[in-house]
């Protein structure tokens, strides 16, 4: 049996049809990405992955009908950066306006994935915010890559309750919480003080920003990478000597198993930032009223120091064809009072916005109203966070740290803690190379 | 993800072997008048049922317990709050969740549907015409059974981006539509269960290709069809990769990427576990129904199978 032409050509033609039918339908259905230039209001699409978020841009949609913000959810972090770098690279898919990590920011601007909005925010946007957090920003250079949202600087929360039965005061130093680490797991060996979790490079680049580590530096055009410092080390090998005794967890955050442990009260004390409240309150809401928030114990009582764990700036995508109205609406959100207290309100973050946040944060969250001053002793914590660098390829640092800390946690000895800070050093400044990045060691 | 293993044996390794044994009902009945099955087996089998079972049971037990109790009580003991559960879920942004599940029955019926006619027309092709090329296209189709569909996730991604058409339903639905796996059964099945001698007589008695096709081969074809199209249902029902990369949109979210981003909500959010569970419950109900409501097209197969000679 052979294929008459007839049937050759119908078929041909049958497969254009459904191509040609399938292209023009598409275009009825995109509809996001083309917001109208000439006439209309222009459409400006919102990638972002703060709860919530909807009924902020809701305000600000009822107030400028000529530029309408429309709000894609996206998952938590690093997927939604990942799918980004992507749409960029692809030239297209790309939304106009994106909620981009602190330690994202370089990265994001490596790959032009950024406006720079030097030219279209107003003078006084600076002003608004902490010079470490505006540095985070602008990367020490004169252009601005985005506006900050909200940051999270790091406490220590714990189980008043417990404390109290245990007879154990809030350690003000690292030495006294390995001692109350130690005071804990004694009472009951199936409870810890905390966790060391290999799933949570940022709470550890935290814990490190704290000693006064900075993963990466930038010498004039050159990028250098500082993981291994004496003071992640330090840290690594203090933690190290908690897991090896048994005294601290080795457990990841963020499962169940923590989750079951934050209920049941094994899980005594967490080494946290500012949305803590949230979290504990979603997974834990049975013990509302038992928990209280302390400044994180020091390595220098004298000079009180905090790191930052999460926080994030609003960007305009280099593929935005709008970035004026963009940066318009970034800055309306993150510094408007109105908008602010909206987002303390609707969102529950922290805003980094100084003078609005200090204005819309008064009363502790609910999970915590038995800590009337829960704002006051954030607010002087957020002052003692150290400075910090990120650098293009913390994605890789990041995922070095899940590799070789799962190994350590599992081999539960201080030794194997600080060769994991060695290899996550050798990995990601070999990938800086690789990558073409001017290095300088 | 749910996984068919069924089906298979059922269409054409019967329709091949039977001619030469004797008929399926005689075979079962031997079977059954033999020694009792071996307790080890049983014991294995039980097993077997036991860890396959055991998750599912787990779902529907969490999705019964509130937020708090999740937790905090003992895994299999059964709650109240289911009603509160599927409520807080239809709550959740304006009932979203009923839209990702009117998206995943879009994606998976309408891409089902195109593909299995798509593998119907290609499989029918492949087994009744002879054509230059005709067994390179096959050994490429061959090949690409074997090619996990999450590697081709990226450069669909890629090509589609150059059309402008990602984050839109065609993004997912037109990858969706070639299935190798899908034309691979329905050739072998067509070379099976259509004769050529029926096409001939078609084409004596006036039929056009497309006559022929639609109303002699395809009748014929059905209970094959059936198989491709639950198996292209299941398999983009439970896709991730594909519609996660391709999707920016919310709103056009299927079922599992919805509830993905429910969990990964960023380390400074809880994961909404108690939604997730409840959803995973609702998500695979659908699924379940599918199963039952087509399961007698398979039973129709082996009557087939057993009939020809």
């Amino acid at each position: 049996m052979r294929l008459t032409t007839g049937t050759r050509i119908a078929a041909l033609a049958a497969a254009t049809a459904l191509l040609a039918s399938a292209c023009s339908g598409g275009g009825d259905d995109a509809g996001s990405d083309d917001g109208g230039s000439a006439a209309g209001p222009v459409e400006l699409t919102f990638w972002t992955w703060t709860p919530n978020m909807e009924k902020v841009v809701d305000l600000w949609n009822s107030e400028h009908p000529d530029i309408t913000v429309t709000v894609n959810k996206q998952d938590g972090g690093d997927p939604a950066i990942t799918k980004l770098l992507t749409a960029i690279k692809a030239g297209s898919g790309a939304p106009d306006i994106m909620q981009a990590e602190y330690q994202k920011i370089p990265q994001l601007v490596s790959s032009d994935a950024l406006a720079d909005l030097a030219g279209s925010l107003g003078d006084d946007v600076a002003g608004q915010f902490t010079d470490g957090v505006w540095d985070a920003v602008t990367l020490g250079s004169d252009a601005v890559y985005a506006v900050p949202q909200d940051s999270g600087p790091m406490q220590f929360y714990y189980r008043a309750d417990i404390f109290e039965k245990l007879g154990i005061d809030v350690p003000t130093t690292w030495d006294e919480y390995a001692d109350a680490a130690r005071k804990v797991h004694e009472a009951d060996p199936k409870a810890y003080l905390g966790t060391f979790s290999a799933n949570d490079a940022g709470w550890f680049s935290g814990i490190t920003q704290q000693a006064g580590a900075s993963w990466y530096g930038i010498d004039g055009d050159a990028w250098s990478v500082d993981i291994d410092s004496e003071a992640t080390t330090k840290v690594a090998e203090y933690w190290g000597g908690l897991v090896e005794e048994g005294v601290i967890d080795n457990k990841p955050m963020y499962t169940p198993e923590w989750n079951a442990g934050l209920n049941d009260g094994t899980q005594v004390g967490w080494l946290s930032a500012i949305w803590a409240p949230g979290v504990l309150a979603g997974n834990a809401a049975d013990t509302a009223g038992k928990w209280e928030m302390a400044p994180m114990p020091q390595w220098d009582a004298d000079a009180p120091a905090t790191g930052a764990w999460g926080g994030s700036a609003t960007a305009v995508t280099s593929q935005s064809e709008h970035p004026e109205q963009a940066a318009e609406f970034i800055t309306w959100l993150n510094t408007d009072p109105e908008a602010v207290q909206a987002l303390v309100d609707e969102t529950g973050i922290y805003p980094a916005d100084v003078p609005a946040s200090t204005e819309a944060l008064t009363d502790p969250p609910e999970f915590f109203s038995n800590q009337p001053d829960f704002y006051e002793v954030a607010a002087q914590t957020a002052q003692t966070v150290q400075p910090f660098t990120y650098g293009p390829n913390i994605n890789v640092a990041y995922s070095a740290y899940n590799d070789e800390f799962a190994k350590a946690t599992k081999a539960k000895t201080a030794d194997a803690f600080v060769d994991a800070v060695d290899a996550m050093q050798q990995i990601t400044l070999d990938d800086l190379k690789n990558q073409g990045f001017n290095v300088s060691e | 993800m749910t996984t068919l293993t069924s089906p298979l044996p059922a269409d054409v390794p019967a329709a091949r072997v039977d001619a030469r044994r004797p008929a399926g009902r005689a075979r079962r009945h031997w079977r059954g008048a033999g020694e009792r099955p071996s307790p080890v087996a049983t014991a294995v089998l039980l097993l077997g049922a036991l860890y396959c079972l055991l998750p599912v049971v787990w779902v529907v037990v969490a999705s019964t317990k509130s937020g708090a109790e999740l937790f905090a009580s003992f895994t299999f003991a059964p709650s109240t709050h289911l009603a509160d559960n599927v409520a807080d879920l239809s709550a959740y942004r304006d009932g979203l969740f009923w839209r990702w599940m009117v998206n995943t029955a879009l994606y998976a019926g309408v891409g089902a549907i195109l593909s299995t006619l798509v593998s119907a027309m290609a499989g029918y092709g492949l087994a009744k015409y002879t054509f230059a090329g005709k067994n390179a296209v096959f050994n490429v189709l061959l090949a690409g059974v074997l090619v996990p569909a999450v590697v081709l996730a990226i450069p669909q991604y890629l090509l589609l981006a150059e059309l402008d058409l990602t984050n839109t339903y065609w993004s997912v639905l037109l990858p969706s539509i070639i299935s190798p796996y899908g034309i691979y059964l329905a050739r072998i099945y067509a070379a099976a269960a259509v004769p050529d001698e029926v096409v001939e007589a078609a084409r004596t008695d006036g039929a056009s290709e497309t006559r022929t096709f639609f109303q002699v081969a395809v009748p014929m074809l059905v209970p094959g069809l059936v198989t491709v199209f639950l198996f292209q249902f299941v398999a983009i029902w439970n896709n991730f990769m594909l519609p996660y990369i391709m999707l920016g949109d919310d709103k056009l979210f299927p079922i599992t990427v919805g509830l993905s981003g429910l969990l990964n909500q960023g380390a400074s959010q809880p994961a909404m576990y108690t939604l997730v569970i409840t959803g995973a419950l609702l998500s695979i109900l659908p699924l379940v129904a599918l199963f039952f409501v087509l399961q007698r097209f398979w039973q129709v197969d082996l009557a087939a199978g057993a009939v020809k000679s």
